[in-house]
């Protein structure tokens, strides 16, 4: 069971590193959708039975973050009809370094925190730093508002990693309640997006510097 | 059962705004869910309800020393509301009743929750809802200011998500079977894994503190209140802040309990302090005097901070403070909101005389000005006073002596800001902008009753008040066994 969770772990870091390697807005996209989807399959692997309430929250978070956040996005990208190339702010090469630094980092950073019996042999906890780092690093470096965006997904992403280790505990009421927000979060956020593309014909943020001091 | 109904009716409200037809009287849903709601927060602050102990949700001793206050706030911005949004009848305005409403519903909602989850839900369900009140304006500024709220707020909403995880697990680790109210998770005590507990207060603070606004987290804050219209601020600064405010002095009593009160108290005061110097440094810069209440929103935030981190006599004082911060703010936010459209411009170089064109929101505007800055005999003067008092008896003298030196320099700030905009001949432009914006009671009593319940409040605290406050004091500082 750990092993193939761990795989899947393992391939959201590697995820994680081609996102802050990605030169282009669509593919930026896909990597944060296929991560999601990665993500949504852990429940069903860190069940020692099978059980339907921890099906239904596997495959919605799959669906959602996988499907229907990337097709919003997608349909804002094309709405807007922006330049797909991202022009980063920090370059994608000193990007990946940062991002590589940061995981191994992460990775180190579990022998100090205390952990459960059942989570040690797990990469939850380095998954989840690391997957967090991305998304800040994505953040700041990135000048597109859907690049933000799916910065903002990837963190996203590694909070939600850091919540399986509660997945036993958690009633299913708060887990679905956390998943109504984010998805909340996503739509409120792209119908801005819109919005900021209307009133400014770019989505470049760079260029949202009215407010000042 | 009456406490769901703070909950409910406004929610419920929200939902009718959403379907109501008719642009003209969907404002008037406000006032009508802000007396209902008023008057039953009122009744229960007089005869508060039993809460189980190990309830979600409930009416308990801090959701009494707060909640009352927004409702009053919200009251007052609602009388405004309808008087506001018939000078803005151009636009349609259902999604901002439906949105106010139903911020207004989830901040009962917060104030109420007792469980770790829940109240991240519902804090992070207040700030969406607040979107749309944020760009109301819809101007490309209005959507500048929406966007860093979302991306800032975003992230902080993560953060408090990562530490709620973080606090969760450190339960799991000290034995605990999962149950994550607060009250459960006070009484496992130093039984929660330290390390844990740590990483989680500083998420947690970071976190909630990224939605009170407190530096270096508050780069959201004066966008947002300066380009939202008047009322919003005021349910910004007087009503979200109180929510993640009451969020962070539950969560500081669960970090208490488990043993590392002191640090928590040491991080809360540095950042109290910080924001207060970093309140005071911009707003002896700023221009524009709807930024200028964010910053001394962001001031205001530091000083809860300070109070709480004394503990004992300052959480009492602080709870104090918010009442005193959230009516003075609600007078401050509305009548500059006035002066706002009838100057048609916001900075000091291009508004001026404004005690010509509207003498009565000048007035409130002067007035309120002189209450937030802790002048007698209005409230926030004593709940400073307070404060000052527990630090000193504290034995936290330098403290102290940063908390008095970063209250005197907002004062020179805001009076030189306030007296540039008030003061002097009236400019051209907004000559006969302010003929178009008649100073009806609707725009002028609601900051007026605020003003005079800060006040009130004061001079002569009613001792419910001040029962309230001292049970939500041993609420978050249980007896030491």
């Amino acid at each position: 069971m750990s092993s193939g969770l761990n795989l899947l772990i393992g391939i959201s870091m590697g995820l994680n590193l081609l996102a802050l390697g990605s030169s282009r807005l669509p593919s930026l996209i896909r990597v944060a959708a296929a991560q999601g989807v990665v993500l949504g399959l852990m429940p069903l692997l860190m069940e020692h039975h099978f059980s339907w309430l921890v099906a239904l929250t596997a495959v919605t978070t799959a669906v959602v973050k996988g499907v229907v956040i990337p097709t919003l996005l997608r349909h804002a990208m094309r709405a807007a009809n922006i330049d797909r190339d991202l022009d980063p702010l920090i370059g994608f090469i000193p990007s990946l370094l940062l991002g590589a630094a940061g995981t191994i980092a992460a990775v180190a950073l579990v022998r100090v925190v205390p952990l459960l019996p059942e989570h040690r042999g797990l990469l939850l906890v380095p998954g989840s730093v690391a997957a967090i780092l991305t998304g800040f690093i994505l953040l700041i470096a990135r000048s597109k508002a859907i690049s933000q965006v799916c910065g903002y997904l990837i963190l996203d992403n590694g909070v939600y990693l850091f919540g399986l280790l509660l997945i036993h505990a958690m009633p299913l009421l708060v887990e679905a309640g956390i998943l109504l927000d984010l998805t909340v979060a996503v739509f409120v956020i792209g119908i801005i997006v819109d919005r900021i593309q209307r009133a400014f014909d770019s989505l470049d943020t760079r260029k949202l510097t009215a407010l000042h001091e | 059962m009456t406490q769901y109904f703070l909950i409910g009716i406004p929610l419920a409200a929200a939902l009718a705004a959403a379907a109501w037809p008719d642009n003209r009287t969907r404002p008037w849903l406000l006032p009508a869910t802000g007396i209902v709601h008023t008057a039953l927060s009122l009744w229960l602050l007089v005869s508060p309800p039993q809460v189980p102990a190990g309830a979600w949700l409930g009416f308990d001793p801090l959701a009494r020393a707060i909640l009352p206050a927004v409702s009053l706030l919200f009251l007052a911005c609602s009388l405004y509301g309808v008087s506001y949004l018939r000078t803005r009848s151009e636009r349609s305005n259902r999604v901002f009743v439906a949105g106010l409403l139903a911020a207004f519903g989830l901040m009962s909602l917060a104030h109420q929750a007792r469980h770790l989850g829940l109240l991240w839900i519902a804090t992070e369900a207040v700030t969406f809802a607040s979107v749309p009140l944020i760009h109301f304006n819809g101007t490309p500024r209005a959507f500048e200011a929406t966007w860093k709220y979302l991306l800032v707020g975003g992230t902080g909403i993560a953060l408090s998500l990562l530490g709620s995880f973080c606090l969760g697990y450190a339960s799991l680790q000290g034995g605990g079977a999962g149950d994550l109210t607060f009250a459960a998770l006070s009484a496992q005590g130093v039984a929660l894994s330290r390390p844990w507990v740590l990483i989680a207060w500083v998420l947690l603070l970071a976190g909630y503190g990224t939605k009170m606004g407190l530096a270096p987290m508050h780069t959201w804050k004066p966008d947002a209140y300066g380009e939202a219209p008047g009322m919003v601020g005021a349910m910004l600064a007087g009503g979200v802040t109180t929510v993640a405010f009451a969020a962070v002095l539950r969560v500081r009593a669960v970090i208490d309990a488990a043993g590392a009160g002191r640090e928590a108290g040491i991080t809360l005061m540095v950042i109290g302090l910080f924001s207060m110097v970093v309140a005071a440094l911009f707003l002896l810069g700023t221009r524009d005097f709807k930024r200028m209440l964010a910053y001394s929103s962001v001031e205001h935030m530091g000083i809860l901070s300070f109070a709480a981190s004394i503990g004992g006599a300052g959480v009492w004082a602080a709870l104090f403070h918010i009442w005193n911060n959230s009516l003075t703010k609600g007078s401050l936010f509305l009548s500059a909101g006035n002066i706002r459209r009838a100057a048609g411009a916001r900075t000091v170089d291009e508004v001026g005389g404004m005690s010509v064109l509207t003498p009565r929101s000048a007035a409130l505007f002067v007035t309120g000005m002189f209450a937030v800055t802790a002048c007698p005999p209005f409230g926030p003067f004593f709940s400073e006073l307070l404060v000052l008092k527990a630090a000193l008896s504290g034995g936290h003298g330098m403290a102290a002596a940063v908390f008095l030196g970063s209250l005197l320099f907002p004062f020179f700030g805001l009076t030189r800001l306030v007296f540039a905009i008030v003061d002097g001949r009236p400019r051209t432009a907004a000559r006969t902008a302010g003929k178009l914006f008649p100073e009806t009671a609707g725009v002028v009593v609601p900051p007026l009753i605020l003003l005079g319940l800060s006040v009130w409040l004061g001079l002569a605290t009613p001792s419910v008040l001040h029962t309230a406050w001292s049970d939500a004091v041993a609420q978050l500082t249980p007896p030491v066994k």
